[in-house]
């Protein structure tokens, strides 16, 4: 009966517009393909932020959190999938309709008080963090036998010629191509055999397993900590800007954020399912220790942990060296775009060699604090984060800037509850790294 | 070197001087955010000097 009325509704649309039912629906059929087509142009920065929010540190908090509580916390990081998407949303329409990166956006808005401070501490968790992306992947590749000093100069020698070769469009296709070895957790999760019933009812069913106490309360703000981080803000705004998306683009850049947030959610639960089947109550601290443990239990399982933890800090580590690089080129004035060739924007390719050749080096210094400086990366990260996600809030109210793109008063409720929420808990994670105790 | 040095004091100079003039209504709103901001910041860079100094006496 629908589908007469439907095929009734669909004649008779064909007739009052004087066209067949055949070139109608050829003519739909044009409209998607065409929709495809621009969308597959447009799309790009919001899948690249959101798979390399899943970086090295995001993986080791994701394993560690299923080795602990099994899938119990997996409804948690679906829900921090549209806390993620809203906040990477802004800074599409922000990018789109300003044409400024976030850093030039807080200069020019709020003076350079403001300016100075965002910029600085951005270089500096962006450098520390890259710090802990170099550590992840050389832990990654030390489980294959590769010495840490050659895992270091082959990736600098690979994310140099990702920039070099001159086109923003071939360093997108190859960081998509890096976010597709992301999947290689799909395949893990399902070797491992996990119970169906299980997973479903972590994931539909909000609990604290053990009841909650401040043990998960940690566990909660960590896996916070890993979904929002200070770089991606600017990092999509400035993609969004060297791609030249246009007002008009707004909605598939919309659509590429959610397609990213959706993915960044499911890989994170595929890594809980893995380590929650199998290393359930196993004490493990790191992702790395976890790719071990789990050689032992299958031939493949391991290998492909250690890959994904690899392909996470690279995919991290080349994100966050271009936010930092785009946001100096930005307020310096220096051409800064990935289309200009290595003599136009020399300043612009020699802060992301420096940043990332140093980031490199001090992994390789013997004895270096490799973990206060992942403690300091948690901690300094706080610093800016709410200062970004204020500037974000206010610039996305400005009439002026935004025009018709401003946010209303939805979007307003839902962000300042979203940017309230993220505030208050990564303080605490921060004030709880520094203080273990606090909260005991 | 004195010539790198100098190309970015001026440019720093240049950058501080583009920006000098905030863009942003400084309405109520706005001025709370900022302040709130402020408060935060030395808030938390005050836990931080005090964490730091208890780990020097430790």
């Amino acid at each position: 009966m629908q589908e007469q009325i439907k095929a009734k509704v669909l004649a008779g649309g064909a007739r009052r517009s004087g066209i067949g039912l055949i070139p109608s629906l050829y003519y739909h059929y044009r409209r998607i393909v065409k929709w495809l087509a621009i969308f597959l142009a447009i799309s790009g920065p919001g899948i690249i932020v959101m798979v390399a929010d899943n970086d090295a540190g995001g993986i080791t908090t994701y394993a560690v959190t299923g080795a602990r509580f099994g899938y119990g916390l997996i409804w948690f990081l679906i829900l921090l999938g549209p806390v993620a998407y809203y906040i990477q949303e802004m800074t599409v329409r922000l990018g789109a309709v300003t044409k400024r990166g976030h850093a030039e956006a807080i200069f020019e808005s709020f003076g350079i008080f403001w300016g100075w401070f965002s910029l600085f501490d951005l270089i500096l968790i962006n450098w520390l963090t890259l710090v802990t992306e170099f550590i992840g992947m050389t832990a990654a590749l030390s489980i294959f036998h590769i010495p840490p000093f050659i895992t270091v100069i082959v990736v600098s020698v690979v994310m140099s010629i990702m920039v070099l070769q001159g086109r923003y469009w071939t360093w997108e296709k190859i960081a998509l191509l890096f976010c597709g070895v992301n999947l290689i957790y799909i395949p893990c999760a399902f070797i491992v055999h996990p119970s169906v019933s299980g997973v479903m009812r972590g994931a539909l069913i909000p609990g604290f397993p053990g009841g909650f106490n401040n043990d998960i309360f940690f566990f909660l703000m960590a896996n916070i900590g890993t979904t929002i981080a200070p770089w991606m803000i600017f990092f999509q705004q400035s993609a969004v800007v060297d791609k030249g998306m246009d007002e008009k683009d707004i909605p598939f850049g919309k659509v590429d954020t959610f397609i990213g947030a959706m993915f960044t959610v499911l890989l994170a639960a595929f890594v809980i399912i893995v380590t929650g089947t199998v290393l359930k109550g196993v004490p493990i601290e790191s992702a790395d220790q976890a790719s071990r443990a789990l050689i032992g239990v299958h031939k493949y399982l391991g290998t492909f942990l250690a890959i994904g933890l690899f392909d996470a800090g690279f995919l991290g580590a080349i994100c966050i060296s271009l936010a930092s690089s785009w946001a100096f080129g930005e307020i310096f004035g220096w051409a800064h775009s990935l289309n200009n060739k290595i003599k136009e924007a020399t300043w612009f390719y020699g802060s992301y060699f420096i940043a990332v050749i140093t980031a490199g080096i001090v992994v390789l210094i013997p004895g270096a604090p490799l973990v206060l400086i992942t403690l300091f990366v948690q901690v300094i990260a706080v610093t800016l984060l709410p200062a970004a996600l204020i500037f974000l809030i206010l610039l996305l109210n400005d009439g002026e800037l935004m025009g018709e793109y401003k946010n209303n008063r939805f979007q307003n409720t839902i962000s300042v509850m979203i940017v309230l929420g993220i505030i208050i808990l990564s303080t605490l994670y921060a004030v709880s790294a520094l203080f273990p105790n606090i909260f005991k | 070197m004195r010539g790198f040095f100098k190309y970015h004091f001026n440019k720093i100079r240049e950058i501080n001087q583009k920006y000098a003039k905030p863009r942003a209504k400084m309405t109520k709103g706005v001025g709370l955010a900022l302040l709130m901001l402020r408060i935060y910041l030395i808030i938390l860079i005050g836990i931080l000097i005090f964490k730091f100094i208890t780990v020097l006496k430790g």
